[in-house]
Protein backbone atom coordinates (compact mmCIF):
# COMPACT_ATOMS: atom_id res chain seq x y z
CA UNK A 1 0.00 0.00 0.00
CA UNK A 2 1.18 3.63 -0.54
CA UNK A 3 -0.58 6.61 1.02
CA UNK A 4 -0.50 10.53 -0.04
CA UNK A 5 -0.88 12.81 3.07
CA UNK A 6 -1.62 16.42 1.85
CA UNK A 7 0.01 18.66 3.93
CA UNK A 8 -1.13 21.16 5.76
CA UNK A 9 0.86 24.47 5.89
CA UNK A 10 0.84 28.10 5.61
CA UNK A 11 3.00 28.52 2.70
CA UNK A 12 6.13 28.68 5.58
CA UNK A 13 5.25 26.10 8.41
CA UNK A 14 4.28 22.47 8.65
CA UNK A 15 1.11 22.52 10.69
CA UNK A 16 1.04 19.71 13.51
CA UNK A 17 -2.26 18.90 12.28
CA UNK A 18 -0.26 16.98 9.33
CA UNK A 19 2.01 14.83 12.01
CA UNK A 20 -1.26 13.82 13.15
CA UNK A 21 -2.57 12.64 9.47
CA UNK A 22 0.85 11.10 9.37
CA UNK A 23 0.13 9.32 12.17
CA UNK A 24 -3.20 7.99 11.03
CA UNK A 25 -1.57 6.84 7.53
CA UNK A 26 0.92 4.65 9.97
CA UNK A 27 -2.13 3.26 11.57
CA UNK A 28 -3.11 2.03 7.74
CA UNK A 29 0.19 0.89 6.66
CA UNK A 30 2.52 1.16 3.65
CA UNK A 31 4.62 3.72 2.17
CA UNK A 32 4.02 7.07 3.35
CA UNK A 33 4.48 10.05 1.13
CA UNK A 34 3.60 13.87 1.62
CA UNK A 35 2.71 16.42 -0.69
CA UNK A 36 3.52 19.79 0.05
CA UNK A 37 1.29 21.94 -2.27
CA UNK A 38 2.03 25.77 -1.92
CA UNK A 39 3.74 28.89 -3.08
CA UNK A 40 7.24 29.45 -1.81
CA UNK A 41 6.71 26.61 0.51
CA UNK A 42 10.11 24.76 0.27
CA UNK A 43 10.81 25.08 4.10
CA UNK A 44 7.51 23.25 4.93
CA UNK A 45 8.94 20.80 2.49
CA UNK A 46 12.02 20.42 4.44
CA UNK A 47 9.97 20.01 7.63
CA UNK A 48 7.71 17.62 6.09
CA UNK A 49 11.07 15.13 5.48
CA UNK A 50 11.38 15.37 9.24
CA UNK A 51 8.23 13.98 10.03
CA UNK A 52 8.71 10.28 11.16
CA UNK A 53 8.00 7.79 8.93
CA UNK A 54 7.80 9.68 5.82
CA UNK A 55 9.81 8.29 2.73
CA UNK A 56 9.05 11.16 -0.03
CA UNK A 57 7.72 14.57 0.34
CA UNK A 58 6.77 16.11 -3.31
CA UNK A 59 6.62 19.89 -3.39
CA UNK A 60 4.50 21.23 -5.97
CA UNK A 61 5.50 25.55 -5.55
CA UNK A 62 3.65 27.09 -7.70
CA UNK A 63 1.46 30.29 -7.37
CA UNK A 64 -1.69 28.67 -8.01
CA UNK A 65 -1.63 26.77 -4.94
CA UNK A 66 -0.34 30.12 -2.81
CA UNK A 67 -3.91 30.08 -1.40
CA UNK A 68 -5.24 26.63 -1.36
CA UNK A 69 -8.09 26.99 -3.60
CA UNK A 70 -9.63 24.08 -3.96
CA UNK A 71 -10.38 23.97 -7.28
CA UNK A 72 -6.60 23.84 -8.45
CA UNK A 73 -5.80 21.55 -5.36
CA UNK A 74 -8.68 19.48 -6.25
CA UNK A 75 -6.81 18.59 -9.62
CA UNK A 76 -3.43 18.35 -8.26
CA UNK A 77 -4.17 15.91 -6.07
CA UNK A 78 -6.25 13.75 -8.23
CA UNK A 79 -3.75 13.78 -10.65
CA UNK A 80 -0.83 13.20 -8.34
CA UNK A 81 -3.09 10.56 -6.01
CA UNK A 82 -4.17 8.02 -8.64
CA UNK A 83 -1.51 6.32 -8.20
CA UNK A 84 -2.29 5.80 -4.27
CA UNK A 85 -4.22 3.36 -2.40
CA UNK A 86 -5.35 6.12 0.54
CA UNK A 87 -4.88 9.72 0.19
CA UNK A 88 -5.35 11.76 3.43
CA UNK A 89 -5.56 15.04 4.75
CA UNK A 90 -6.46 17.03 7.89
CA UNK A 91 -10.17 17.74 8.20
CA UNK A 92 -9.43 21.44 8.69
CA UNK A 93 -11.68 23.67 5.97
CA UNK A 94 -9.09 23.44 4.11
CA UNK A 95 -8.88 19.63 3.43
CA UNK A 96 -12.75 19.69 3.93
CA UNK A 97 -12.95 22.04 0.70
CA UNK A 98 -10.56 20.04 -1.29
CA UNK A 99 -10.86 16.53 -0.31
CA UNK A 100 -14.38 15.69 -1.78
CA UNK A 101 -13.17 17.36 -5.45
CA UNK A 102 -10.62 15.01 -5.41
CA UNK A 103 -12.73 12.23 -4.67
CA UNK A 104 -15.51 12.94 -7.20
CA UNK A 105 -12.75 13.45 -9.77
CA UNK A 106 -11.11 9.89 -9.06
CA UNK A 107 -15.17 8.63 -9.58
CA UNK A 108 -14.77 7.54 -5.75
CA UNK A 109 -16.45 8.39 -1.93
CA UNK A 110 -14.58 10.10 0.54
CA UNK A 111 -15.02 9.06 4.50
CA UNK A 112 -14.99 12.10 6.01
CA UNK A 113 -13.54 13.21 9.81
CA UNK A 114 -11.78 9.35 10.83
CA UNK A 115 -11.25 8.79 14.21
CA UNK A 116 -10.27 5.65 14.22
CA UNK A 117 -8.33 3.12 11.82
CA UNK A 118 -9.80 -0.44 11.81
CA UNK A 119 -7.84 -1.89 8.56
CA UNK A 120 -6.87 -0.44 5.24
CA UNK A 121 -10.38 -0.11 4.24
CA UNK A 122 -12.14 0.62 7.65
CA UNK A 123 -12.51 3.48 10.00
CA UNK A 124 -14.51 4.90 12.21
CA UNK A 125 -15.93 7.99 12.31
CA UNK A 126 -18.74 10.18 13.99
CA UNK A 127 -21.93 11.14 12.48
CA UNK A 128 -25.00 12.83 14.12
CA UNK A 129 -22.69 15.24 16.01
CA UNK A 130 -20.57 12.70 17.78
CA UNK A 131 -23.80 11.26 19.12
CA UNK A 132 -23.09 7.83 17.41
CA UNK A 133 -19.93 6.45 16.01
CA UNK A 134 -19.93 4.62 12.53
CA UNK A 135 -18.06 1.65 11.53
CA UNK A 136 -17.52 2.35 7.80
CA UNK A 137 -15.64 0.29 5.24
CA UNK A 138 -15.24 1.39 1.69
CA UNK A 139 -15.02 -0.57 -1.11
CA UNK A 140 -13.04 1.97 -3.88
CA UNK A 141 -9.49 1.42 -5.00
CA UNK A 142 -8.39 4.47 -4.06
CA UNK A 143 -9.88 5.83 0.13
CA UNK A 144 -10.09 9.40 -0.43
CA UNK A 145 -10.04 10.05 3.72
CA UNK A 146 -10.06 13.09 5.87
CA UNK A 147 -8.50 12.71 9.59
CA UNK A 148 -9.88 13.98 13.06
CA UNK A 149 -6.03 15.57 13.69
CA UNK A 150 -7.29 15.53 17.88
CA UNK A 151 -8.19 11.66 17.62
CA UNK A 152 -4.85 10.35 16.42
CA UNK A 153 -1.73 11.49 18.34
CA UNK A 154 1.09 12.83 16.17
CA UNK A 155 4.40 11.69 14.86
CA UNK A 156 7.77 12.90 16.05
CA UNK A 157 7.82 15.95 13.83
CA UNK A 158 12.16 15.66 14.33
CA UNK A 159 14.38 12.46 12.95
CA UNK A 160 12.73 11.55 10.09
CA UNK A 161 14.97 11.64 6.42
CA UNK A 162 12.53 11.53 3.66
CA UNK A 163 13.52 12.22 0.10
CA UNK A 164 12.46 15.69 -1.05
CA UNK A 165 11.35 15.88 -5.09
CA UNK A 166 9.95 18.63 -6.57
CA UNK A 167 7.24 18.54 -8.69
CA UNK A 168 6.36 20.47 -11.73
CA UNK A 169 2.57 19.48 -11.69
CA UNK A 170 0.85 23.02 -12.34
CA UNK A 171 -3.17 23.11 -12.14
CA UNK A 172 -5.39 26.36 -12.97
CA UNK A 173 -8.53 25.26 -12.34
CA UNK A 174 -9.10 29.09 -13.71
CA UNK A 175 -12.37 28.72 -11.69
CA UNK A 176 -11.81 30.88 -8.95
CA UNK A 177 -9.00 33.50 -7.72
CA UNK A 178 -8.41 34.95 -4.18
CA UNK A 179 -9.77 38.36 -3.33
CA UNK A 180 -8.42 38.72 0.21
CA UNK A 181 -8.58 37.20 3.88
CA UNK A 182 -8.75 38.46 7.33
CA UNK A 183 -6.91 36.26 9.46
CA UNK A 184 -7.67 36.93 13.54
CA UNK A 185 -4.16 37.90 15.00
CA UNK A 186 -3.25 35.92 18.94
CA UNK A 187 -0.25 34.93 20.41
CA UNK A 188 -1.76 32.27 21.88
CA UNK A 189 -1.72 28.76 20.74
CA UNK A 190 -3.52 26.77 18.16
CA UNK A 191 -6.69 26.43 19.16
CA UNK A 192 -6.95 23.19 17.16
CA UNK A 193 -3.81 21.36 19.30
CA UNK A 194 -3.75 23.74 22.44
CA UNK A 195 -2.99 21.33 25.48
CA UNK A 196 -5.95 23.66 27.82
CA UNK A 197 -8.57 25.60 25.94
CA UNK A 198 -10.53 28.09 27.97
CA UNK A 199 -14.19 28.52 26.43
CA UNK A 200 -16.93 31.43 27.21
CA UNK A 201 -20.79 31.20 26.26
CA UNK A 202 -23.38 33.64 26.37
CA UNK A 203 -23.04 33.84 30.22
CA UNK A 204 -19.79 35.74 29.27
CA UNK A 205 -22.34 38.35 27.92
CA UNK A 206 -19.91 40.73 26.05
CA UNK A 207 -17.10 40.55 24.22
CA UNK A 208 -15.09 42.70 26.78
CA UNK A 209 -15.87 40.05 29.03
CA UNK A 210 -13.64 37.48 27.70
CA UNK A 211 -10.72 39.14 28.39
CA UNK A 212 -10.84 37.59 31.73
CA UNK A 213 -10.83 34.60 30.32
CA UNK A 214 -7.58 35.60 28.33
CA UNK A 215 -6.18 36.36 31.24
CA UNK A 216 -6.69 32.93 32.81
CA UNK A 217 -5.87 31.83 29.49
CA UNK A 218 -2.11 33.66 29.23
CA UNK A 219 -1.52 32.33 33.14
CA UNK A 220 -2.04 28.71 31.69
CA UNK A 221 -0.77 28.81 27.92
CA UNK A 222 -3.75 27.93 27.05
CA UNK A 223 -6.20 28.77 24.06
CA UNK A 224 -9.16 30.57 24.05
CA UNK A 225 -12.48 28.92 22.81
CA UNK A 226 -16.44 30.10 22.23
CA UNK A 227 -19.87 28.67 21.99
CA UNK A 228 -21.90 29.34 18.53
CA UNK A 229 -23.62 31.87 21.27
CA UNK A 230 -20.79 33.75 21.82
CA UNK A 231 -20.14 34.03 18.29
CA UNK A 232 -23.74 34.75 17.50
CA UNK A 233 -23.88 37.34 19.87
CA UNK A 234 -20.79 38.81 18.27
CA UNK A 235 -18.53 38.94 21.14
CA UNK A 236 -15.73 37.22 19.28
CA UNK A 237 -14.65 35.98 15.87
CA UNK A 238 -16.15 32.58 14.42
CA UNK A 239 -12.89 30.75 13.75
CA UNK A 240 -13.06 30.45 17.96
CA UNK A 241 -16.01 28.50 17.59
CA UNK A 242 -16.22 25.19 19.26
CA UNK A 243 -18.34 22.88 18.19
CA UNK A 244 -20.24 20.28 15.57
CA UNK A 245 -19.66 23.46 12.94
CA UNK A 246 -16.74 25.08 14.46
CA UNK A 247 -13.36 23.40 15.60
CA UNK A 248 -13.15 19.91 17.09
CA UNK A 249 -10.73 20.06 20.11
CA UNK A 250 -9.79 17.56 22.51
CA UNK A 251 -7.69 19.27 25.59
CA UNK A 252 -5.93 17.89 28.15
CA UNK A 253 -8.08 20.39 29.97
CA UNK A 254 -11.16 21.90 28.85
CA UNK A 255 -12.37 25.29 31.00
CA UNK A 256 -16.19 25.86 29.98
CA UNK A 257 -17.59 28.94 31.25
CA UNK A 258 -20.74 30.37 30.88
CA UNK A 259 -21.74 27.03 28.67
CA UNK A 260 -24.85 25.21 29.03
CA UNK A 261 -23.67 22.43 26.69
CA UNK A 262 -26.00 21.60 24.33
CA UNK A 263 -25.22 18.73 21.93
CA UNK A 264 -23.66 20.76 19.15
CA UNK A 265 -21.06 22.38 21.34
CA UNK A 266 -20.76 18.98 23.00
CA UNK A 267 -19.67 17.40 19.78
CA UNK A 268 -16.29 19.82 18.83
CA UNK A 269 -15.05 19.02 23.04
CA UNK A 270 -16.30 15.46 24.14
CA UNK A 271 -12.74 14.11 23.80
CA UNK A 272 -11.71 16.51 26.17
CA UNK A 273 -9.35 14.45 28.61
CA UNK A 274 -10.56 16.59 32.02
CA UNK A 275 -13.61 19.05 31.41
CA UNK A 276 -14.16 21.83 33.34
CA UNK A 277 -17.80 23.67 33.99
CA UNK A 278 -18.47 27.16 35.66
CA UNK A 279 -22.03 28.10 35.50
CA UNK A 280 -24.37 29.38 37.71
CA UNK A 281 -27.23 27.13 36.68
CA UNK A 282 -27.16 23.70 38.39
CA UNK A 283 -29.22 21.92 35.92
CA UNK A 284 -26.95 23.39 32.71
CA UNK A 285 -26.51 19.83 30.76
CA UNK A 286 -22.53 21.20 30.59
CA UNK A 287 -22.48 19.37 34.36
CA UNK A 288 -23.87 16.12 33.39
CA UNK A 289 -20.14 15.37 31.79
CA UNK A 290 -18.27 17.76 33.68
CA UNK A 291 -15.26 16.05 35.59
CA UNK A 292 -15.20 18.97 38.03
CA UNK A 293 -17.90 21.30 37.96
CA UNK A 294 -18.02 25.02 39.95
CA UNK A 295 -21.96 26.25 40.43
CA UNK A 296 -20.91 30.08 40.67
CA UNK A 297 -21.65 33.08 38.99
CA UNK A 298 -18.65 33.65 36.50
CA UNK A 299 -17.70 37.38 37.16
CA UNK A 300 -17.14 35.76 40.61
CA UNK A 301 -15.85 33.06 40.06
CA UNK A 302 -13.27 33.82 37.41
CA UNK A 303 -11.50 36.45 38.93
CA UNK A 304 -11.05 34.24 41.74
CA UNK A 305 -9.56 31.47 39.62
CA UNK A 306 -7.03 33.78 38.09
CA UNK A 307 -5.93 34.45 42.07
CA UNK A 308 -5.68 30.88 42.66
CA UNK A 309 -3.94 29.91 39.89
CA UNK A 310 -1.21 33.00 40.49
CA UNK A 311 -0.17 31.05 43.44
CA UNK A 312 -0.10 28.01 42.34
CA UNK A 313 1.45 28.13 39.16
CA UNK B 1 -30.56 33.84 -12.83
CA UNK B 2 -31.87 31.00 -12.11
CA UNK B 3 -30.53 29.45 -8.55
CA UNK B 4 -30.76 25.62 -7.76
CA UNK B 5 -31.41 24.66 -4.01
CA UNK B 6 -30.71 21.29 -2.57
CA UNK B 7 -32.35 20.25 0.69
CA UNK B 8 -31.80 17.50 3.02
CA UNK B 9 -34.56 16.08 5.60
CA UNK B 10 -32.73 14.54 8.34
CA UNK B 11 -33.53 14.13 12.19
CA UNK B 12 -34.41 17.69 14.30
CA UNK B 13 -31.06 19.24 15.20
CA UNK B 14 -32.53 19.40 19.03
CA UNK B 15 -33.45 15.46 18.86
CA UNK B 16 -30.72 13.64 20.93
CA UNK B 17 -30.29 10.35 18.72
CA UNK B 18 -30.65 6.89 19.92
CA UNK B 19 -28.18 4.23 18.62
CA UNK B 20 -30.41 1.31 18.08
CA UNK B 21 -29.83 -1.75 20.13
CA UNK B 22 -28.49 -4.01 17.41
CA UNK B 23 -26.02 -1.81 15.92
CA UNK B 24 -27.22 -1.04 12.78
CA UNK B 25 -28.01 2.31 12.62
CA UNK B 26 -29.59 5.19 14.64
CA UNK B 27 -33.41 5.02 15.82
CA UNK B 28 -35.55 7.93 13.37
CA UNK B 29 -39.06 5.93 13.96
CA UNK B 30 -41.60 8.66 15.62
CA UNK B 31 -38.38 11.09 15.71
CA UNK B 32 -38.96 14.44 15.17
CA UNK B 33 -37.69 15.48 11.37
CA UNK B 34 -37.11 18.66 9.83
CA UNK B 35 -34.96 20.62 6.92
CA UNK B 36 -31.14 20.43 7.62
CA UNK B 37 -30.45 23.83 9.16
CA UNK B 38 -28.07 24.43 6.42
CA UNK B 39 -30.10 23.95 4.08
CA UNK B 40 -32.67 26.25 5.43
CA UNK B 41 -29.99 29.12 5.14
CA UNK B 42 -29.42 28.01 1.50
CA UNK B 43 -32.77 28.46 0.69
CA UNK B 44 -32.88 32.08 2.62
CA UNK B 45 -30.04 33.01 0.68
CA UNK B 46 -31.45 32.12 -2.63
CA UNK B 47 -34.92 34.13 -1.53
CA UNK B 48 -32.63 37.08 -0.50
CA UNK B 49 -31.04 36.81 -3.96
CA UNK B 50 -34.47 36.69 -5.49
CA UNK B 51 -35.38 40.11 -3.42
CA UNK B 52 -32.64 42.18 -4.60
CA UNK B 53 -33.55 41.09 -8.03
CA UNK B 54 -30.06 39.39 -8.55
CA UNK B 55 -32.03 35.64 -8.86
CA UNK B 56 -35.18 35.19 -11.16
CA UNK B 57 -36.22 31.78 -10.02
CA UNK B 58 -35.42 29.43 -7.15
CA UNK B 59 -35.49 25.63 -8.11
CA UNK B 60 -35.99 23.31 -4.33
CA UNK B 61 -34.69 20.12 -5.46
CA UNK B 62 -34.69 16.93 -2.36
CA UNK B 63 -33.65 13.72 -2.69
CA UNK B 64 -34.82 10.77 -0.85
CA UNK B 65 -37.96 9.07 0.25
CA UNK B 66 -41.79 10.65 -0.20
CA UNK B 67 -41.00 12.15 2.91
CA UNK B 68 -39.10 14.75 1.34
CA UNK B 69 -41.47 16.47 -0.30
CA UNK B 70 -42.62 17.91 3.33
CA UNK B 71 -39.37 19.64 3.48
CA UNK B 72 -39.82 21.04 -0.56
CA UNK B 73 -42.74 22.04 0.60
CA UNK B 74 -40.94 24.10 3.57
CA UNK B 75 -38.86 25.52 1.29
CA UNK B 76 -41.35 26.73 -1.35
CA UNK B 77 -43.33 28.55 1.69
CA UNK B 78 -40.47 30.18 2.15
CA UNK B 79 -40.10 31.75 -1.52
CA UNK B 80 -38.78 29.03 -3.47
CA UNK B 81 -40.77 28.91 -6.83
CA UNK B 82 -40.61 25.32 -7.54
CA UNK B 83 -39.59 21.99 -6.48
CA UNK B 84 -38.34 18.74 -7.92
CA UNK B 85 -38.32 15.47 -5.81
CA UNK B 86 -35.77 12.65 -6.90
CA UNK B 87 -37.34 9.85 -5.05
CA UNK B 88 -35.42 6.75 -3.92
CA UNK B 89 -35.73 5.06 -0.45
CA UNK B 90 -32.29 3.56 -1.00
CA UNK B 91 -29.67 5.07 1.16
CA UNK B 92 -28.03 8.12 -0.91
CA UNK B 93 -23.96 8.47 0.03
CA UNK B 94 -22.64 11.68 -0.83
CA UNK B 95 -21.06 11.28 -4.37
CA UNK B 96 -24.31 9.42 -5.33
CA UNK B 97 -26.47 12.78 -4.41
CA UNK B 98 -23.37 14.76 -6.13
CA UNK B 99 -24.25 12.94 -9.48
CA UNK B 100 -28.01 12.70 -9.30
CA UNK B 101 -27.82 16.91 -8.57
CA UNK B 102 -25.63 17.02 -11.43
CA UNK B 103 -28.01 15.45 -14.15
CA UNK B 104 -30.85 18.02 -12.46
CA UNK B 105 -27.82 20.92 -12.77
CA UNK B 106 -28.00 20.16 -16.47
CA UNK B 107 -31.04 20.01 -17.04
CA UNK B 108 -31.88 23.48 -15.32
CA UNK B 109 -28.70 24.93 -15.75
CA UNK B 110 -28.92 26.92 -13.28
CA UNK B 111 -26.39 30.42 -12.43
CA UNK B 112 -25.98 29.60 -8.89
CA UNK B 113 -26.56 26.40 -6.78
CA UNK B 114 -26.83 26.79 -3.20
CA UNK B 115 -26.78 23.68 -0.25
CA UNK B 116 -25.60 23.49 3.06
CA UNK B 117 -21.77 22.95 3.91
CA UNK B 118 -23.12 19.83 5.76
CA UNK B 119 -25.71 17.86 6.38
CA UNK B 120 -26.56 16.92 10.31
CA UNK B 121 -26.69 13.79 10.04
CA UNK B 122 -24.24 12.17 8.24
CA UNK B 123 -21.50 15.55 8.83
CA UNK B 124 -20.31 14.38 6.02
CA UNK B 125 -19.52 17.87 4.10
CA UNK B 126 -18.72 16.53 0.62
CA UNK B 127 -21.95 16.67 -1.51
CA UNK B 128 -21.16 20.41 -2.36
CA UNK B 129 -17.62 20.13 -2.89
CA UNK B 130 -18.31 16.96 -5.36
CA UNK B 131 -21.27 18.50 -7.43
CA UNK B 132 -18.84 21.30 -8.56
CA UNK B 133 -16.13 18.84 -9.71
CA UNK B 134 -18.52 17.24 -11.49
CA UNK B 135 -20.14 19.72 -13.16
CA UNK B 136 -16.61 21.36 -13.70
CA UNK B 137 -17.56 24.49 -11.27
CA UNK B 138 -16.17 26.70 -9.08
CA UNK B 139 -16.50 26.53 -5.32
CA UNK B 140 -17.24 28.65 -2.30
CA UNK B 141 -17.55 26.68 0.53
CA UNK B 142 -18.53 27.70 4.67
CA UNK B 143 -19.99 30.79 3.09
CA UNK B 144 -20.68 33.65 5.23
CA UNK B 145 -21.42 36.41 2.78
CA UNK B 146 -22.26 36.19 -0.73
CA UNK B 147 -22.18 39.00 -3.49
CA UNK B 148 -22.93 38.27 -7.09
CA UNK B 149 -21.40 40.85 -9.50
CA UNK B 150 -21.93 40.32 -12.96
CA UNK B 151 -20.79 37.22 -14.29
CA UNK B 152 -18.61 36.37 -10.97
CA UNK B 153 -19.76 35.48 -7.32
CA UNK B 154 -17.50 36.73 -4.22
CA UNK B 155 -18.09 34.30 -1.85
CA UNK B 156 -16.44 35.27 2.41
CA UNK B 157 -15.38 32.32 3.28
CA UNK B 158 -14.83 30.83 6.68
CA UNK B 159 -11.88 29.06 7.01
CA UNK B 160 -9.91 28.05 9.75
CA UNK B 161 -7.92 31.35 11.29
CA UNK B 162 -10.49 33.67 9.86
CA UNK B 163 -12.18 34.45 6.84
CA UNK B 164 -11.29 34.62 3.19
CA UNK B 165 -12.83 36.04 0.10
CA UNK B 166 -13.02 34.56 -3.28
CA UNK B 167 -13.88 35.12 -6.69
CA UNK B 168 -15.51 32.51 -8.38
CA UNK B 169 -16.96 32.41 -11.96
CA UNK B 170 -20.46 31.75 -12.03
CA UNK B 171 -22.32 29.31 -13.11
CA UNK B 172 -20.69 28.23 -9.69
CA UNK B 173 -21.36 26.00 -5.96
CA UNK B 174 -21.85 27.73 -3.42
CA UNK B 175 -22.14 25.65 0.52
CA UNK B 176 -23.39 28.03 3.43
CA UNK B 177 -22.04 28.66 6.90
CA UNK B 178 -24.28 29.20 9.53
CA UNK B 179 -23.54 33.31 9.65
CA UNK B 180 -24.65 33.71 6.22
CA UNK B 181 -27.98 34.33 7.17
CA UNK B 182 -31.20 34.22 10.21
CA UNK B 183 -33.40 32.10 7.82
CA UNK B 184 -37.25 33.20 8.41
CA UNK B 185 -40.44 31.71 9.21
CA UNK B 186 -42.67 31.22 6.53
CA UNK B 187 -46.17 32.78 7.33
CA UNK B 188 -49.05 30.72 7.21
CA UNK B 189 -50.78 31.85 3.75
CA UNK B 190 -46.98 31.32 2.52
CA UNK B 191 -47.47 27.41 3.68
CA UNK B 192 -51.03 27.59 2.04
CA UNK B 193 -49.53 28.94 -1.25
CA UNK B 194 -46.95 26.58 -1.30
CA UNK B 195 -49.40 23.28 -1.62
CA UNK B 196 -50.25 25.09 -5.56
CA UNK B 197 -46.47 25.59 -6.29
CA UNK B 198 -45.57 22.97 -8.97
CA UNK B 199 -43.32 19.78 -7.59
CA UNK B 200 -42.23 17.76 -9.70
CA UNK B 201 -41.12 13.85 -8.72
CA UNK B 202 -38.78 11.91 -10.92
CA UNK B 203 -36.55 8.84 -10.33
CA UNK B 204 -32.89 7.86 -9.86
CA UNK B 205 -33.05 6.01 -13.26
CA UNK B 206 -35.20 8.64 -14.51
CA UNK B 207 -31.81 10.85 -14.31
CA UNK B 208 -29.61 8.31 -15.61
CA UNK B 209 -28.05 7.90 -12.15
CA UNK B 210 -27.89 4.33 -10.93
CA UNK B 211 -27.28 4.13 -7.26
CA UNK B 212 -23.79 2.20 -6.11
CA UNK B 213 -23.11 2.73 -2.66
CA UNK B 214 -19.05 2.59 -2.21
CA UNK B 215 -19.37 3.00 1.85
CA UNK B 216 -21.10 0.44 3.98
CA UNK B 217 -21.77 0.84 7.15
CA UNK B 218 -20.87 -1.88 9.27
CA UNK B 219 -22.00 -1.21 12.69
CA UNK B 220 -23.38 2.04 14.44
CA UNK B 221 -22.49 2.58 18.23
CA UNK B 222 -22.92 4.85 20.97
CA UNK B 223 -19.78 7.06 21.85
CA UNK B 224 -17.98 6.05 24.69
CA UNK B 225 -20.29 7.49 27.85
CA UNK B 226 -18.78 10.06 29.97
CA UNK B 227 -20.31 10.07 33.59
CA UNK B 228 -20.39 13.33 36.02
CA UNK B 229 -17.36 14.02 37.84
CA UNK B 230 -17.83 15.75 40.99
CA UNK B 231 -18.99 19.31 42.29
CA UNK B 232 -16.36 21.79 44.09
CA UNK B 233 -17.57 24.02 46.45
CA UNK B 234 -15.38 26.92 45.61
CA UNK B 235 -12.65 27.98 43.42
CA UNK B 236 -9.45 26.90 45.92
CA UNK B 237 -11.10 23.15 46.00
CA UNK B 238 -11.28 23.38 41.83
CA UNK B 239 -7.58 24.64 41.73
CA UNK B 240 -6.34 22.18 43.92
CA UNK B 241 -8.25 19.52 42.23
CA UNK B 242 -6.83 20.19 38.51
CA UNK B 243 -3.47 20.30 40.40
CA UNK B 244 -3.14 17.39 42.53
CA UNK B 245 -5.60 15.23 41.66
CA UNK B 246 -6.27 15.50 37.84
CA UNK B 247 -2.76 16.67 37.32
CA UNK B 248 -3.69 19.00 34.53
CA UNK B 249 -2.23 22.30 35.61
Amino acid sequence: MSILVIAEHDNSSLKQATLNVVAAAKAIGGDIDVLVAGENCGAVGEAAAKAEGVSKVLVADNAVYGHFLGENLGELVAEVGKDYSHILAAAGTTGKDFMPRVAALLDVAQVSDIMRVESEDTFVRPIYAGNAMATVKSSDSIKVITVRPTAFDPVAGEGGSATVESLDVVKDAGLSQFINEEMAQSDRPDLASAGIVVSGGRGMQNGENFKMLEQIADLLGAAVGASRAAVDAGFVPNDMQVGQTGKIVAPQLYIAVGISGAIQHWAGMSESKVIVAINKDEEAPIFQVADYGLVADLFEAVPQLEEELKKVL
Amino acid sequence: MKVLVAVKRVIDYNVKVRVKPDNTGVDLANVKMAMNPFCEIAVEEAVRLKEKGVASEIVVVSIGPKACQEQIRTALALGADRGIHIETDEEVQSLEAAKLLKSVVEKEEPKLVILGKQSIDSDNNQTGQMLAALTGMGQGTFASEVVVEGEKVNVTREVDGGLMTVALKLPAVVTTDLRLNEPRYASLPNIMKAKKKPLDSMTPADLGVELAPRLSTLKVEAPASRQAGVKVADVAELVDKLKNEAKVI
